[in-house]
């Protein structure tokens, strides 16, 4: 169970556990799945054992990458003044930025709307499935975990469905509007995203991954 | 219990901050990785108050022109006027649409100003090795962190209205510098709620004489938290 890294460990502890936020050490509590352990000192949520498993998660994950092609595939808004008619996509937004010159933002807006989500979609196959089919775990499957967990904060589809909304209220007294097909698959993939999160157990797959054969 | 208890750090070991393994790293070791995920192991994030001062003020500067350039242009029938943050939410309120512009002014206004603040204040907790109620400033850091990227609201609106709306003498939108500025302070203030290292906050309010010794067995540690 134990691996050690080039001599340069002397131990890694699996009975103890430390708080992220305030250092404080404790002996791992047993949950119950459904049960969170918080820290006593400083209240953070130390670690919780969640009622789903791979197949849910994977399952969310198969959902969210055929909503994100279409979504970005299919335009957002149909646009409709005196008659003439515009359509837009997100990238066609990026490419719009860029071509004014706002490279910086355009940069931005395709690393947190389009290829933090994608990364973390293929991640996680890249991880679990394996780990769900064979019982195995991939090649160099913990960095890509890691990856992924590093990648999250900058994945921000659920804010970019509300700059949706917001844009589509600022539009209607212009012009009428209709609501393409990636509109709708915005809206499900930010759902899909967020149970995908809330599901997935990243304590336990830390444990598999250590458990499976390579 | 709160008294007795012991610190990972005091009792020899490092957490790792990826997959939450439990790591002791021979002594003599620096740059240790953790055997289990490969993240580089630290005891607290290196140089954590340099790099969040750092990020901070550049933040208080950024955040300057991206209040008073324009973020947006919307030109209709050949008329329009630059938009910056604060006329596009007085737009809003004056088109009667009162939950969209707070909903606006909250995103783009008080959140990053709320959150530059609290960094500056945590900071300076710190700094000053304050004992006022740790519980509470702990909270506000956790905070500091989920909420920035709800900031990023204004920049994807622009996004979405220069994608739709170009219909060349009718309407067209232009985005504008201070989009470029305020996409800067969200992602600075991103980065310097990262390296802040919560534990700082904890490690002001060990006791300083020593009593309890740096590297204590584990075992020893547990039973005093029972």
């Amino acid at each position: 169970m134990m691996e050690s890294c080039a001599g340069e460990y002397a131990v890694a502890e699996y009975a103890l556990v430390a708080c992220h936020d305030c250092d404080l050490l404790f002996r791992k509590p047993r949950l119950r799945p459904g049960q969170k352990a918080r820290c006593p000192r400083c209240g953070a949520v130390l670690f919780q054992r969640k009622r789903s498993g791979m197949d849910q998660s994977l399952a969310l994950a198969c959902t969210s990458l055929v909503l994100f092609i279409l979504a970005n595939a299919y335009p957002l808004l149909r646009m409709n003044i005196a008659g003439r008619v515009q359509e837009g996509s997100l990238l066609t937004g990026i490419e719009e930025l860029y071509s004014q010159g706002y490279w910086e933002i355009s940069v931005l807006v395709f690393v947190v709307t389009f290829l933090a989500p994608l990364a973390k979609m293929l991640c996680l196959f890249y991880v679990l499935l394996p780990l769900w089919l064979f019982g195995r775990r991939a090649p160099k499957a913990e960095r890509v975990f890691r990856w992924m967990e590093q990648l999250s904060p900058w994945a921000m589809t659920e804010v970019f469905m509300l700059g949706i909304l917001v844009a589509v209220v600022k539009l209607a007294d212009l012009a009428a509007l209709t609501p393409g097909i990636a509109l709708y698959s915005f809206a499900g993939l930010m759902v899909t995203m967020a149970a995908g999160d809330a599901m997935l157990d990243d304590h336990e797959v830390w444990e598999r991954l250590e458990a499976a054969d390579g | 219990m709160a008294k007795h208890a012991i610190t990972a750090a005091e009792a020899g070991y490092l957490l790792c901050h990826c997959c939450h393994l439990l790591c002791r790293p021979q002594p003599g070791s620096i740059h240790s990785r953790c055997p289990r995920c490969g993240a580089v192991l630290h005891r607290r994030k290196p140089n954590s108050l340099a790099r969040t001062w750092a990020l901070t003020l550049t933040a208080y500067i950024l955040y300057i022109p991206a209040n008073l350039l324009p973020i947006m242009t919307v030109t209709m029938s050949g008329r329009g006027e630059p938009d910056t943050i604060l006329s596009g939410v007085k737009e809003l309120i004056v088109g009667g649409m009162w939950p969209l512009a707070l909903l606006v002014f909250f995103a783009s206004i008080t959140v990053p100003v709320l959150k530059l603040l609290a960094l500056t204040f945590l900071l300076l907790s710190v700094r000053f090795g304050s004992h006022w109620r740790p519980w509470e400033r702990t909270v506000l850091y956790r905070l500091t962190e989920s909420i920035g990227r709800w900031s990023m609201i204004d920049v994807f609106v622009i996004t979405i209205l220069v994608a739709v709306v170009e219909l060349g003498t009718l309407a067209t939108i232009e985005a504008g510098a201070g989009a470029v500025a305020f996409g800067g302070v969200v992602v600075v203030t991103m980065f310097a709620a990262m390296s802040f290292d919560p534990r700082l906050i904890w490690d002001c309010m060990a006791p300083k004489d020593g009593e309890v010794s740096s590297h204590s067995r584990p075992e020893g540690a547990y039973r005093m938290q029972r």
